[in-house]
């Protein structure tokens, strides 16, 4: 099996899971007054001390979360809210238009049901937020901002954000700034920083610990409402018996993925760069999506090719059938893809859109995966430009 | 071979694709996505194509061990199945959405995009039998036999086709799939047309076209017994939901006869004058020559007339032994030799 899906889930680490494994064999509430709970307490916080640590954060500004998905909508819903019961005129929500959906949905839902004002910034060709279009947007009605959000780095096609340009300007106004970094942590240095974001949020699954555990970074000042109302364990901003196993693997994996990083960062995007080129021989039309190859505007694991006149599921198909695993990127509902939203906003047409898969690289990829798929792409792509010509897809 | 499933979640496609892994294919199960914006549960045994029936398929996909993707064919059905159905009914004819979603949907664009991407054959729960010569048949079950719905397809469709529950009944495909631990064995069977979920059809075909008014008419005084808003909540043959206020002369119900949608007029009439004993068909499959005597079937779960058959350029006309009521413009007409399926068409005029 070739897996070119880790930015879905990357395999666990060794470090992670072993650390994961010893702590669920062993019993003890984290808030528990006994022996057991301290020592559980223990692991938490040497946990929190240990991401703090990677992401230039102190340790009080880590709240453990349920993973991505719960840091954004914590992030978000739990900063409007906050913002509003100060200053009610703030209603204004500014968001990229190629945001997760766990950003675009949970901002559309404050839009729809709690009086928001949500706005989507413009992308350029590659995915980027110019920081001058966050400041005319925000400069047209700066004392109705509420917050601004910008992903680190997109999920699908691996563009990285100015983020700390756009918290810089966001800041000038006084409004706070989150990110989601659930794409870039792990890969790329990801630092709270003096003039940084606010906010960050990041999961374990990402970087090679478990599903189901993630933070969200909270630098000291900054009031958020909470969502889940309970024991008030996570600064009374999350409740929710901690998640003593979670904190230590994704601790675990930080370390590991973090330290790893610098060098590993060079050989993913030789990879990357290797994948690019080897599968361009063999489909000459096919299109790299998002920022170029040189430079640091994208992610070191991240491909996103669109093979045009194919559609995506026959290309995803006929891979899965030769044992390769990618993806299509875009958001899925009931298993059905649709043309990527962050395609479409970058300016593709809903074709090109339509015709793109995804390849994410990881820790255990290696160039027997990329050779897998390079022998296999001509072929795959012959077979699904045939389908694809059925459902009138031009090619052009 | 490797073949696709056409998987809808439901309990035949899944003990169909059940079979033919037993029989040593290679088989990927995919779920056709029709509605644009599904409702995420089944009520009851209204409608498919919900999250609820996507989901089952994927777990029979589980539980068979095969490869399970979701196509999206929404935009297609919309265009080839949906506005269609409302053209048609706006035209005053009364179309048939599962023969036109076999010709047009299941059996050409799956059909297709199968064979293109490789695929041998596509495997269908469909209750009906196919020989090895190509011949349908109708299934061993005369009470789920779906070999009408099927009866307008293409020899070239039919080729790349697999049924296989044909030789079963639904008693015995619901105990199979139980055994198989398929958890959709119970599952109620679907009925009604799947896109509308209420099973009003009147109320959403009004919601599509707005309202018509116009006059009911008496076929035999031409004078004007009711009104109604829209043309298209009746079918010819149509007795119930007249609402004409006062009884026909001779007191015997009155049925409608006929549909002007030029005019928006309804015309009603006695039972007699519904009798149909000509029908002409176009878009016909028919691959005979001469005359022939068969058997005709005008509707989905209807009886079957002695009839004769002759082609008439792409024009199929059947004159039949008996005659039949309330055939209406826009159904399919299959005709049958004992239970071979020897062609059909749809029917385009008919005739006392």
């Amino acid at each position: 099996m070739t897996y070119l899906d880790h930015a879905a889930t990357t395999p666990m680490r060794p470090e992670a899971l072993a650390a994961y494994a010893a702590v669920l064999a062993d019993t003890g509430n984290a808030s528990s007054l006994h022996a057991s709970g301290r020592r559980a307490r223990r692991i938490v916080e040497e946990s929190r001390e240990t991401l703090a640590g990677v992401l230039g954060a102190r340790p009080s500004d880590v709240v453990f979360t349920g993973g991505g998905t719960e840091g954004d909508n914590l992030a978000l819903k739990g900063l409007y809210w906050a913002r509003r019961r100060v200053e009610p005129a703030r209603r204004r929500v500014l968001v990229s238009a190629v945001e997760h959906r766990a950003v675009l949905d949970t901002v559309q839902w404050l839009g729809a049901e709690q009086g928001a004002e949500v706005e989507l910034l413009d992308v350029d060709a590659a995915g980027t937020v110019h920081p001058d279009t966050l400041a005319a947007a925000i400069e047209r009605d700066p004392a109705a901002v509420a917050l601004v959000s910008v992903m680190w780095a997109n999920s699908e096609v691996g563009t990285v954000e100015p983020v700390a340009e756009l918290a810089a300007v966001a800041h000038r106004h006084g409004v706070p700034f989150h990110t989601d970094a659930v794409q870039a942590f792990g890969q790329i240095p990801v630092t709270v920083g003096e003039d940084g974001p606010d906010a960050i949020t990041v999961s374990a699954h990402k970087i090679g610990g478990p599903v189901g555990v993630g933070a969200l970074v909270v630098r000291r000042g900054l009031v958020l409402e909470p969502l889940t109302h309970g024991g008030g364990q996570e600064r009374d901003i999350r409740s929710g018996t901690l998640n003593t196993a979670g904190a230590a693997a994704f601790a675990a994996a930080a370390s590991t993925a973090c330290a790893q990083a610098p060098r590993e960062s060079v050989r993913l995007a030789a990879l990357r760069d290797r994948l690019v080129r080897r599968v361009q021989e063999k489909v000459p039309g096919a299109v790299l999506n998002g920022a170029g190859l040189s430079g640091s505007q994208r992610l070191p694991g991240n491909t996103h090719l669109t093979f045009p006149g194919c559609e995506g599921d026959s290309l995803l198909m006929l891979l899965d059938a030769r044992g390769i695993e990618c993806s299509t990127g875009s958001a899925c509902s009931a298993g059905v893809a649709r043309p990527s939203h962050v395609l479409l906003a970058m300016g593709a047409s809903e074709e090109h859109a339509r015709g793109s898969l995804r390849f994410s690289l990881g820790h255990t990829s290696c160039a027997a995966d990329v050779e897998a798929l390079v022998e296999a792409i001509g072929p795959v792509v012959e077979r699904a430009s045939r389908a694809g010509a059925l459902a009138g897809m031009t090619g052009v | 071979m490797r073949m696709l499933a056409a998987m809808s979640g439901g309990v035949d496609s899944a003990v169909a694709a059940a079979r033919a892994v037993d029989a040593g294919h290679d088989v990927t199960g995919v779920h056709l996505a029709l509605s644009r914006s599904p409702e995420s549960d089944r009520t009851g045994a209204r409608g498919c194509c919900t999250l609820e029936d996507a989901r089952d398929a994927r777990r029979a996909a589980d539980v068979l061990g095969i490869p399970f993707y979701v196509w999206d064919l929404a935009e297609r059905f919309e265009t080839e199945v949906i506005e269609q159905f409302v053209e048609s009914y706006a035209a005053g004819r009364t179309p048939n959405p599962c023969v036109r979603c076999n010709e047009r949907i299941k059996f050409a664009a799956v059909l297709d995009r199968a064979l293109a991407l490789g695929f041998d054959a596509v495997v269908t729960g469909h209750h009906a039998r196919l020989d090895p010569d190509g011949t349908l048949r109708r299934s061993v079950d005369p009470a789920k036999d779906q070999s009408y719905v099927l009866g307008t397809l293409r020899p070239e469709q039919l080729t790349a086709a697999r049924f296989p529950l044909g030789d079963s009944t639904k008693a015995q495909v619901r105990r199979e799939a139980a055994e198989r631990g398929l958890a959709v064995a119970d599952k109620p069977d679907s009925h009604d047309i799947c896109f509308i979920s209420s099973g009003d059809t009147g109320g959403w075909l009004r919601q599509r076209i707005g309202s018509r008014p116009g006059p009911i008419v008496d076929s035999r005084t031409g004078q004007t017994l009711g009104e109604h808003d829209g043309t298209f909540a009746f079918t010819v043959g149509q007795r119930r939901g007249l609402r004409l206020g006062q009884p026909a002369p001779d007191g015997r119900p009155r049925y409608v006869l006929d549909i002007s949608p030029v005019t928006s007029t309804v015309t009603v009439g006695s039972a007699d004058e519904l009798d149909i004993r000509r029908l002409v068909a176009d878009r016909a499959v028919w691959p005979h020559e001469g005359t022939v005597s068969c058997q005709a079937q005008v509707r989905a779960h209807g009886g079957v007339v002695a009839a004769q058959a002759e082609a008439r350029g792409d024009e199929l006309v059947v004159t039949l032994a008996a005659p039949v009521r309330g055939t209406a413009a826009g159904q399919a007409v299959v005709l049958y030799d004992g239970d071979r399926v020897l062609g059909g068409g749809h029917i385009r005029a008919t005739a006392g």
